[in-house]
């Protein structure tokens, strides 16, 4: 398995490399580093002194892919793709266009995209899989019924509704909790339950009915028959039978995500002013920061990968017949 | 039978349980505190003299010679004192001493260094001076950058990345310090502007007015490449011609030309003092690598400190423990007084202790937040202007009686700021400075209609222009003689635009009959460029062609993105365009500048962005900027609004209405929209905003409870009929 895994990370280095390549020539084909001096030091009044000065600072005075002017090897290392890839690979992220360090950043606004996200998932899934279970357990029932009509129509509703709704219906008109807003510490509390409800209420309509699929095609099976029949209980079946062998494309499914946590939702961190990752990249492309949005497009391929990788482990920890050759 | 009824009894009375524990648990919570539960401060604050508000876009630079963002001002403004600062109820704006014992006069010399009168030619003015002396006794907030141990030796000046391996933040330092103002401190400043590394926005600007700034500038570049990385450049080494200390409490600037304008500069953060040994501390070794930076926190004398600088969370601002005080000011313009906008005078400020910003980026929880009391002022977007103001039978804005009943107050105030229609002068169909050309720009400009625009897309939030300078600004000329004739005309008691068949007979002149021209009959095709997209932008981008097509002009929108938008007007590419100023200082030099030749975006890269170009208005220009406000300048200000009206490279567009709402408990409003340091004369009510918060947002419990009741009565014949299925025998 070890030999498995060392092959996935070197497999690894090609994907970056390709993702960073692909992140560079979007960026710059829609900034010039003129334009992105113009936006750090603000549009009043700038002359072009000021301009070649802040992009020789942070080495945008170079080409950007390719060095003619420069002697053998330079011609590729003496470019801006080059020096601003190069230390990724060692995680070293370098400084934001405006100066600030960008991986004491991230490892200071990981911990809000932490503290909304791990609360959703856990909750999420037991509240998921419970829904699952029951419309399982009610197949073919008005509850069945009437449960995948609502999944459906939760499904089809904007992520957005459920932010503004949410927050009109329980900040604004109950009053039950912040409307937006973060603090540190204990203090963070009151101002999570109402992203995370929202973001678990948001997934239920997709994941329940997913979940539901999961048990019944469970439930289908000839073990499951053979449990009946030797006159377990319906919920015996379920809890004991149904729902651990469901949970093996639960979990995998699961696995692949969990890195991705550290990077936050866009949306939601954006809608309740939360001091995540995701907020940070918004901001970064808005601010047109080409160094914040390369380490952030970087890490979330780097988690990816590692969530690839940690699925195939959990395929052979879940299920005995796997093996990682 | 029996057996049915008892799973229903054991199914409704174990589910009852549950419910009934939920509720109780609920209940129990409520009962703990009566304050409300979606208060986003911690409780213990409520009572507390803090000043909450918003802010929607992180600050990009808090060192004071590289802000120039209004959304920075809020924060430095506070923290930062230059010399002057603008009178805060006085109007028309007035600039008066703030660390300056009174405001400096200008001294102007020849060439021989000869005394020269007050209104002397510009000519013949070879330098400028403006001695400055501060106030003696003013002390910089607590700072670990002064922190010095018993033997007078700086504690912090000697760090090194192992030093601060337990070092976070500014806070973490268990020292601080302070000292007394200097004159050093303005000249230190000043000197910054020309700092290879600190990029100053204005350093240009300044470079053509300061002596020797430029030089100075060089030979610090040169300097710099000595030096490595971030190291420190002690630029009290180094002399500066324009700016010199005279004693502990005096310092000199000379000018190479006169500019009365400069005046307003000295009232801007540019023009703040810098102590040398904060630039020090914050220049030492591993600093940077903490994100503790001079850009971060900043360093000043004023009224407040930054305690907590965290933009994505929250902006802290605390009374600053070695202000002096200051008087609030005890005269203002008729009506003050009436409005108990005196009750404070000479009562010493600031009144609040500490003031919050919190990061709301979308004004959605931001305007329900304010409705809720727990932000003390909030402005207006046009998703919620309709549920805050309505408009009475005479035009006036008033508050909605929902506003009213939450003893909601709304001030309007026309801002010192201008948004038009530009032509590129450049382009060889709508600019230039032929007749043809002149008079299809004067067309356009009947034609588009801007008391619609106004109307439809800025919810009534704007007044339209008669010319460059806005209502406020020396130079405005209101009432009859004010309109604009190429446009308006007066009727009764209001200006009325031209009739559509005076802007087509123009345009028939032009040699456009019916939008057509007259020599190959083709259809007028005329282009805007615009940065805006999508389908936010749409329907004012549908109305401006239907403004065009009144004259039978096809006007193609050319949306492009930002940066492109940018390149396009500094190319001069673009046709029409639309664009804003928004005023530095009061001056009518500082709108009229944004026409003068020499800055045209092309070749000069300057902030005229239609290009225009004419040379007697530029003369002009030149005699006005540095006249006083006077009969005399007055006149030259009409000759020049005549030329650029007759000219017409903009479309005047109109001057935006801000409208801001703020609770019954917030004190001492009144809009100023030249002045940065509004925060000290703040007062607010804490008992007043207890009470109505409390008020405003107990927690409603009995949706909750009734979707309980829903699901317990949807569930339960599912839940019974179960129990009754694993409970029935086969035989």
């Amino acid at each position: 398995m070890i030999s498995y895994i060392l092959r996935r990370i070197a497999y690894a280095f090609p994907i970056l490399v390709g993702v960073n390549i692909i992140t560079f020539v979007l960026f710059f084909v829609v900034n010039t580093p003129d334009d992105m001096a113009r936006m750090q030091l603000g549009m009043k009044r700038v002359n072009d002194a000021a301009i070649t000065k802040w992009k020789e600072e942070r080495g945008y005075d170079k080409p950007i892919l390719w060095n003619s002017s420069a002697e053998s090897a330079e011609k590729i290392t003496d470019t801006i793709f080059f020096q601003n890839s190069v230390k990724l690979f060692v995680f070293d992220f370098g400084r934001s266009d405006s100066g600030r360090d960008i991986g004491h950043d991230i490892s200071q606004r990981m911990w809000p995209s932490l503290a909304i996200t791990v609360p959703s998932l856990i909750l999420g899934l037991l509240a998921y899989i419970s829904f699952g279970l029951t419309l399982a357990f009610f197949r073919g029932s008005y509850v069945d019924v009437s449960g995948v009509i609502l999944c459906v129509i939760m499904m089809s509703i904007s992520g957005l509704f459920y932010i503004i709704g949410g927050q009109y219906l329980i900040g604004k008109f109950l009053h039950l909790v912040p409307i937006s807003g973060y603090d540190t510490g204990v203090n963070a509390i009151k101002f999570t339950i109402l992203p995370i409800l929202i973001g678990l209420i948001g997934g239920i309509g997709a994941s329940t009915r997913w979940y539901r699929t999961i048990f019944l095609e469970e439930m289908g099976k000839d073990y499951v028959r053979t449990a009946k029949a030797k006159g377990l209980s319906e919920t015996r079946v379920l809890y004991h039978h149904v729902l651990m062998n469901g949970l093996i494309p639960i979990l995998t499914g699961v696995v692949v995500i969990l890195p991705s946590l550290f990077i936050g939702s866009l949306i939601v961190e954006s809608f309740f002013a939360i001091p995540g990752l995701g907020s940070y990249t918004i901001d970064a492309i808005s601010r047109q920061d080409f160094a914040i949005v390369r380490s952030m497009v970087f890490l979330g391929s780097v988690l990816y990968i590692i969530g690839l990788i940690l699925t195939d482990i959990s395929y052979t920890l879940v299920d005995p017949r796997v093996r990682l050759n | 039978m029996t057996k049915h009824i008892k799973i229903i009894k054991r199914s409704i009375s174990e589910y009852s349980a549950i419910s009934l524990a939920f509720l109780c648990l609920l209940l129990l919570c409520t009962g703990c505190d009566n304050s409300p539960w979606n208060n986003p401060y911690p409780n213990q604050d409520s009572a507390k003299n803090i000043y909450y508000d918003s802010f929607s876009e992180r600050p990009k630079h808090l060192d004071p010679v590289s802000s120039y963002s209004s959304n920075e001002y809020v924060f430095l403004g506070q923290i930062y004192e230059p010399p002057l600062q603008y009178h805060f109820l006085k109007r028309p704006y007035e600039l008066i001493p703030l660390t300056a014992t009174g405001l400096p006069k200008p001294q102007y010399f020849d060439k021989e260094g000869k005394l020269l009168e007050e209104d002397a030619n510009p000519e013949n003015i070879d330098r400028v001076k403006y001695k400055v002396s501060i106030k003696p006794d003013i002390l910089y907030q607590p700072h670990p950058a002064f922190a010095k141990n018993a033997s007078g030796k700086y504690l912090y000046h000697d760090l090194n990345a192992k030093k601060l391996s337990n070092i976070h933040s500014l806070s973490d330092f268990d020292t601080v310090g302070t000292r007394k103002l200097l004159a050093i401190d303005y000249v230190y400043q000043i000197k910054r502007m020309a700092h290879p590394r600190v990029h100053s926005p204005i350093s240009g600007l300044m470079a053509k007015y300061i002596l020797g700034l430029d030089e100075f500038a060089a030979k610090l570049s040169a300097v710099e490449k000595d030096k490595p990385g971030s190291s420190f450049i002690d630029l009290n080494d180094y002399d500066l011609p324009g700016a010199r200390v005279i004693d502990d409490t005096t310092f000199e600037i000379t000018l190479s030309q006169k500019y009365p304008q400069f005046l307003y500069w000295l009232s801007m953060s540019f023009f703040a003092p810098m102590p040398w040994e904060a630039e020090y501390f914050y220049s030492q070794e591993g600093m940077t690598e903490k994100n503790i930076t001079l850009d971060w926190y900043p360093v000043g004398t004023g009224p407040f400190m930054l305690s907590e600088n965290n933009p994505n969370l929250r902006m802290v601002l605390e009374r600053n423990p070695n202000f002096r005080g200051e008087a609030f000011p005890s005269e203002g313009e008729s009506g003050d007084q009436e409005s108990g906008l005196l009750a404070d005078a000479g009562k010493k400020m600031p009144f609040i202790d500490k003031a919050i910003y919190s990061l709301e980026k979308e004004s959605i929880p931001a305007w329900n937040k304010f409705l809720q009391g727990y932000y003390d002022t909030s402005g207006i977007v046009s998703d919620s202007f309709d549920q805050a103001v309505q408009f009475n039978l005479q035009g006036d804005a008033e508050l909605t009686d929902e506003m009213q009943e939450k003893g909601i107050r709304l001030l309007t105030a026309v801002t010192t700021s201008t948004s038009y229609m530009g032509f590129n002068m450049a382009d060889e169909v709508i600019g230039g400075d032929s007749e043809r050309a002149r008079l299809l720009r004067r067309a356009i400009s009947i034609t588009v209609d801007y008391e619609e625009y106004i109307s439809i897309f800025a919810n009534g939030r704007g007044k339209p222009a008669q010319g460059p300078i806005p209502p406020g600004i020396f130079g405005n000329v209101q009432g009859e003689t004010g309109i604009n004739p190429y446009v308006y005309q007066w009727q009764g008691d209001k200006p009325v635009r031209h009739s559509i068949e005076q802007a087509k007979e123009l345009l028939a002149q032009a040699g456009y009959p019916d939008g057509r021209d007259k020599i190959n009959g083709k259809q007028l095709v005329l282009n805007l460029d615009s940065p805006a997209a999508g389908p936010g932008s749409k329907a004012s981008f549908d109305w401006m062609r239907k403004q065009f097509a009144k004259l039978g002009i096809n006007l193609v929108i050319r949306a492009t993105d930002y940066n492109r938008f940018q390149e396009k007007m500094r190319k001069g590419t673009a046709q029409i365009f639309q664009w804003g100023w928004n005023a530095d200082y009061p001056d009518p030099e500082n709108f009229f500048f944004l026409l003068y030749g020499p800055n045209a975006k092309i070749g000069h890269n300057g902030e005229n962005a239609a290009n225009y170009k004419n040379a007697e208005f530029d003369e002009l220009f030149n005699q006005m900027k540095s006249m006083s406000n006077s009969t005399e300048r007055q006149v030259v200000i009409d000759k020049m609004v005549e030329i650029v009206r007759r000219d017409a490279p903009w479309l005047w567009g109109f001057h935006p209405v801000g409208f801001s709402l703020h609770h019954q408990w917030y004190k001492n409003a009144k809009p100023n929209l030249m002045a940065n340091n509004k925060l000290k004369y703040k007062r607010i009510e804490p008992r007043l905003r207890t009470e109505n918060r409390t008020l405003w947002n107990q927690p409603v419990w009995w949706p909750i409870a009734l979707l309980i009741i829903l699901t317990i009565i949807l569930l339960l014949p599912a839940i019974i009929s179960y129990r009754r299925k694993e409970t029935e025998s086969i035989l």
